[in-house]
């Protein structure tokens, strides 16, 4: 179900940038599917940005973000190879999550 | 209606001998039950169920601690003043003000406006650029909290309906 996800981490002025984005429907509650029948609630809930296994940024997301949600996020530092990882959870339990390495 | 408890019936049931067509029945409001209640029990510790689910951008930071923060110059958004796709809007925000720990974002005249709260640890900055969906022309507001104390800043999305662009 959980789709994939991209991220990418790149180093430049002492500053990491890490883009990351996530395959998800971001429902709101109140669309309605061409039959007429209110789509359920199905959003992320936390994201969370991990440098080198420690925990730099926790996020709380609402409805509100936009389907398929791309963040930007940004780490003072760092250097080429650290591993950077992203995790998500949704309101239904799911989960998925990604890693890469700074360049 | 045929009766469900026939001998021919149960011949796809003879190998399961407590299977029993009568209480099947219920069995399946057990089973979605049991799917809704679950991720709320997983969840309960880090989301802020009642921020969330606040309607008014008011009710929302009363629930972040911040029912009157300060307008500052050193929080900074960076958002289109017109959006012509409301499902996609880009909004990046900048902390300046020294010590930030939290970033919330609240677009006052969505259903919930409460969009989103970023907690920075040691070594991230306190930045964010998010996609959020505006529903109408609305103030985009951010607060910034530093050291115990509260920041706001605020924008205007104009968000048009139909693309034409006014």
């Amino acid at each position: 179900m959980a789709g994939p996800m991209k991220m990418r981490a790149t180093l430049s002025g002492g500053v990491t940038d890490v883009r990351v984005l996530m395959t998800h429907p971001m429902e709101t509650g109140q669309r309605k599917d061409p039959d007429g029948k209110l789509v359920p609630l199905h959003f992320i809930q936390n994201v969370t940005l991990k440098v080198n296994g420690k925990t730099v940024v926790e996020s709380q997301i609402s409805q509100g973000i936009s389907r398929n949600p791309v963040f930007t996020f940004r780490i003072k530092g760092g250097a080429k190879g650290d591993r950077i990882e992203v995790s998500w959870i949704d309101n239904h339990g799911e989960t998925n999550q990604t890693e890469t390495a700074v360049a | 209606m045929r009766s469900k408890v026939t001998p021919g019936d149960q011949s796809p049931l003879k190998n399961r001998p407590n299977a029993s067509p009568v209480v099947s029945g219920p069995q399946p409001v057990n089973g979605l039950a049991a799917i809704v209640l679950k991720p709320f029990a997983a969840l309960a510790a880090t989301w802020n169920k009642d921020g969330f689910g606040a309607k008014t951008a008011a009710d929302a930071l009363k629930t972040l601690g911040a029912s009157n923060p300060v307008a500052s110059r050193d929080v900074v958004i960076e958002a289109p003043q017109i959006a012509e796709n409301g499902a996609v809007v880009p909004i990046e925000i900048t902390s300046n003000v020294p010590g930030t720990t939290s970033i919330a974002v609240l677009i006052d005249k969505n259903p919930f406006p409460l969009v989103g709260k970023f907690d920075f640890m040691e070594g991230a900055l306190p930045f964010v650029k998010l996609n959020a969906k505006v529903g109408e022309t609305s103030e985009v507001r951010v607060v910034a909290e530093a050291l115990g104390k509260h920041y706001v800043a605020t924008q205007e999305i104009k968000v048009t309906i139909g693309g034409c662009g006014g």
